[in-house]
C-alpha cells in the first residue's frame, strides 16, 4: 500500500493532480506520482497491448466493411481481399472481429465500471462504518461469493426470452454477479486505513462521513479500486464470451463471444478454419494478458514486497500483508 | 467452538439465500415459465394433471389465489422432501434422478482435475517464489498469458490439436457408450480414457493462477523474521524452504481453495460443453435450451449446496490447521 505522502504547506492548496509542478528535485515521489506505478517494461508492455486492442476496437470499425455482407466465396483462407478469411457464409472475418472487439470492450467497460462501483459502495461504506452495516455488508458480499456465478449467471440467463435478452441485460447480470470479492478486498483495505491518524483528525475536524469516506479514505484506496477495476473487465470480458459462445449472450450485440459460437456451430474446427476461431480467442487472450500485467504494476504497489529488491521506492513504512489479495489473486 | 458455529450459521444463511434467490428469479422474470413447460410437457405426451401443474407454480411462481408467502413455504417443503418436479427434456424421469445420473461424472472430472492443478500450482509456485530473480521468474509472464485466455478457447484448440489432427484421446463423451456403466475393466478404462483430455484442459487452464498466488505468499514469507532465524540456526535450505515458508505461505491458497470451488463448477460448464462429457454441468445447459425449468433450478440449487458444503469442509479445517482463525473471531 502506498502511502500518502503529506504535501508540503504552500502547495495543499493545489489540486492534487496540478500537472508537473510539484515535483520537487530531491527525488521523493509526491502527490498523485506516489500513487502511479513505477514504468517497467511489464507495465509497458501490458498498456502498448490494451492500447493496440483498444484502438483496433475503436478505430477498426470505422475502416472496415460492413461485417454482414455475404458474399459467394464461404469458408476461404486469408488472402489479399480478405485478409483474414471468411466465414461460412462469406463474411469476412477481419470485419467482424473488429466490431466484435468493439462489443466486447464496451460490455467489459460497462460491467468493470458497475462492479466496481457496487463493490466501493458496500466494501468501503461497511468497513467504514462498521458494526451492524458492516456484519451486513459482508454477509452479503461473503454470500454472493460462494454462491457460484456462472451457473446463477444461466440460470436468470435461461429465464429471460431470448429476444429480450439485450446487452444492458447482459450487463447488468454480469455486474450484479461480479462484484463481491472486489467488495471484500475494499473492505479489508478500507479497515486499515480507517485507524490512521489523519481520518481521526478528519473526525475531529467535525467533518462529515460522506466527505470522510470520499475525500480522505477513497484517495487512498486509488491503486486497490484501479486493481479492483481491472480485474472485473476481464472477468466481465470472459464470462461474456463465456455467455455468449454458449449461446445466452445478448442477442442484439455482436462481441468476440458470439464469434466464436457462429464458428463453432459453423463446424470452423472440424474443417480447419483456423482463420475463424483463433482470431477472436488471441484478441481476448492479448486483452487481458494486457490488463493483468498492468495489473501486477498495480499490485507491486499494493504490496511493495512483491518489487524486485534494488528497485525500491521511498515507502519508509512496513506494508501490512494482505493476504486477502493473495487469495483473489489466486482465484480469477 | 464459537468459531465453528459462526461458520456453519454463516452457511445456514448463504444456503437461505440461494433458496430465496432461486425462488425469486422465476417470479422476477418476463414471461409465464409455467405454460411454456407445460406445452412442453404435452407435446412429450406427458399427461397433465393438476397436481404437477400445481408443482411447477409451487416451483416457478404463477398468478393464483396464494399468497407470496404461503408459496414460498409450500416450495421450501417440497425442496425438504427432495421433490424438484418432473423434467421435461427427460421425460417422464423425475429431476433429482437426472441430476443423480449426472453428478458423479462432474465430480469425478473436475474434482480431481481441480486437486491435481491445486498440488500442482502450490508446489511450483512455492519452488518459484523461494528461487526468486532465477530463471524460473520466466514463468511467470506465461501464467498470466494463460489465465487470460478463455478457457473454452483453449480447450478447444487442445481438443483439435491433440484429438482431430493426432488422435491421441478420444473428442466427446464420457466413455464408450458399447460398453455397460459399472465397476468392469472395459467401462472404467474407456471413462479414464475420455477423462484425460478435459482433465488436462482444466488442469493447463487452472494452474497459473495457483502458481501465482502461492509465489506472491512466499515471496512475502520470505522475508519474516523466522524465515532469518532458520537460516541463522544452519537449516538446509531445502527445509527452510518446505517447513518453514511453503507451509505458511500456502494458508491463504488453502481458503482459496475453498473460493475457487465456485469457479470449478462454473467451468465444469463450459468443460462439459466443450467435450460433451455427461455432467451436470452439460445437463444444465440442456435445459437451459429446452426451457426445462424445473431441471434447471434443480441443478442451481444442488451445485449451490455441493459448494457450499465444501466450502464449509474447508473452513473447518482451515480452522483446524491455522489456529489464529479461531482465536479472530
Amino acid at each position: 500500500m502506498t502511502t500518502q505522502l503529506p504535501l508540503p504547506d504552500g502547495l495543499a492548496d493545489l489540486p492534487p493532480g496540478a500537472p508537473g509542478t510539484t515535483a520537487p528535485p530531491s527525488g521523493r515521489r509526491t502527490g498523485w506520482r506516489a500513487v502511479l506505478p513505477t514504468w517497467t517494461p511489464k507495465l509497458a508492455i501490458g498498456l502498448g497491448l490494451v492500447a493496440a486492442v483498444a484502438l483496433f476496437g475503436l478505430l477498426g470499425p470505422l475502416l472496415a466493411g460492413d461485417p454482414n455482407t455475404i458474399r459467394n466465396i464461404g469458408l476461404t483462407g486469408p488472402s489479399g481481399d480478405h485478409w483474414l478469411g471468411t466465414t461460412q457464409t462469406g463474411q469476412d472475418v477481419l470485419d467482424q472481429l473488429t466490431r466484435a472487439t468493439r462489443g466486447s470492450l464496451q460490455i467489459g467497460l460497462f460491467v468493470g465500471v458497475l462492479a466496481t462501483a457496487l463493490s466501493a459502495l458496500v466494501g468501503v461504506v461497511g468497513g467504514y462504518a462498521g458494526g451492524l452495516v458492516d456484519e451486513a455488508f459482508s454477509l452479503l458480499s461473503n454470500v454472493m461469493l460462494v454462491i457460484p456465478g456462472l451457473p446463477l449467471v444461466i440460470v436468470i440467463s435461461g429465464f429471460v426470452p431470448a429476444e429480450q435478452r439485450g446487452s444492458w441485460t447482459v450487463v447488468l447480470v454480469l455486474a450484479l454477479t461480479g462484484w463481491a470479492s472486489a467488495a471484500r478486498v475494499l473492505r479489508a483495505q478500507t479497515l486499515s486505513v480507517r485507524n490512521r491518524d489523519y481520518v481521526a483528525a478528519a473526525k475531529v475536524a467535525g467533518e462529515k462521513p460522506w466527505r470522510v469516506i470520499c475525500v480522505e479514505i477513497l484517495p487512498n484506496l486509488l491503486p486497490v479500486l484501479a486493481s479492483q477495476f481491472v480485474f472485473s473487465v476481464v472477468a466481465a470480458i470472459l464470462s461474456e464470451a463465456g455467455l455468449s459462445f454458449l449461446g445466452l449472450g445478448a442477442s442484439n450485440s455482436s462481441t468476440l463471444g458470439t464469434m466464436l459460437y457462429f464458428a463453432q456451430n459453423g463446424f470452423a474446427l472440424q474443417r480447419d478454419a483456423w482463420w475463424w476461431f483463433v482470431p477472436p480467442g488471441l484478441i481476448i487472450a492479448a486483452l487481458g494478458c494486457g490488463l493483468a500485467l498492468v495489473n501486477l504494476s498495480l499490485d507491486e504497489i499494493i504490496n511493495p514486497r512483491l518489487r524486485r529488491p534494488g528497485r525500491r521506492r521511498n515507502t519508509p513504512e512496513k506494508a501490512d500483508r494482505s493476504p486477502n489479495h493473495a487469495v483473489r489473486s489466486t482465484a480469477a | 467452538m464459537r468459531y465453528y458455529a459462526r461458520k456453519t450459521g454463516f452457511y445456514l444463511v448463504a444456503l437461505w439465500a440461494a433458496v430465496t434467490l432461486n425462488f425469486f428469479i422465476p417470479r422476477m422474470m418476463p414471461g409465464n415459465p409455467v405454460d411454456i413447460l407445460m406445452a412442453k410437457l404435452q407435446q412429450r405426451g406427458g399427461t397433465v394433471g393438476p397436481s404437477v401443474r400445481r408443482s411447477y407454480e409451487l416451483l416457478l411462481g404463477a398468478d393464483h389465489s396464494d399468497s407470496l408467502a404461503q408459496q414460498y413455504l409450500s416450495y421450501l417443503n417440497n425442496l425438504l422432501h427432495g421433490d424438484f418436479g418432473i423434467s421435461v427434456s427427460a421425460y417422464p424421469a423425475k429431476v433429482s434422478d437426472v441430476i443423480g445420473q449426472s453428478l458423479p461424472w462432474t465430480i469425478a472430472l473436475v474434482g480431481l482435475a481441480t486437486l491435481i492443478s491445486f498440488v500442482l500450482g502450490l508446489t511450483l509456485g512455492a519452488l518459484v517464489g523461494w528461487k526468486r530473480g532465477s530463471w524460473l521468474d520466466s514463468i511467470i509472464p506465461g501464467t498470466t498469458v494463460l489465465a487470460a485466455v478463455p478457457y473454452f478457447w483453449l480447450a478447444l484448440i487442445l481438443a483439435a490439436l491433440l484429438s482431430s489432427t493426432l488422435n491421441w484421446f478420444p473428442l466427446l463423451g464420457g466413455y464408450d457408450v458399447t460398453y455397460d456403466i459399472g465397476w468392469n475393466w472395459d467401462f472404467v478404462s474407456s471413462a479414464v480414457q475420455h477423462g484425460i483430455l478435459p482433465a488436462l484442459t482444466i488442469v493447463i487452464s487452472s494452474v497459473g493462477g495457483w502458481l501465482l498466488g502461492m509465489r506472491n505468499m512466499m515471496v512475502s514469507t520470505a522475508a519474516e523474521d523466522y524465515i532469518l532465524t532458520a537460516r541463522a540456526k544452519g537449516l538446509r535450505n531445502r527445509r527452510v524452504m518446505i517447513r518453514y515458508a511453503a507451509r505458511n505461505a500456502a494458508l491463504p491458497s488453502v481458503a482459496g481453495f475453498a473460493t475457487s470451488l465456485g469457479f470449478v463448477v462454473s467451468g465444469s460448464v463450459m468443460t462439459e460443453q466443450v467435450f460433451s462429457y455427461p455432467g451436470i454441468g452439460g445437463r444444465l445447459l440442456q435445459a437451459v435450451e429446452n426451457n426445462d425449468y424445473a431441471l434447471m433450478q434443480g441443478i442451481f440449487l444442488v451445485i449451490t449446496v455441493a459448494v457450499l458444503g465444501a466450502n464449509l469442509l474447508v473452513d473447518l479445517l482451515y480452522g483446524l490447521i491455522d489456529p489464529r482463525t479461531r482465536a479472530g473471531n
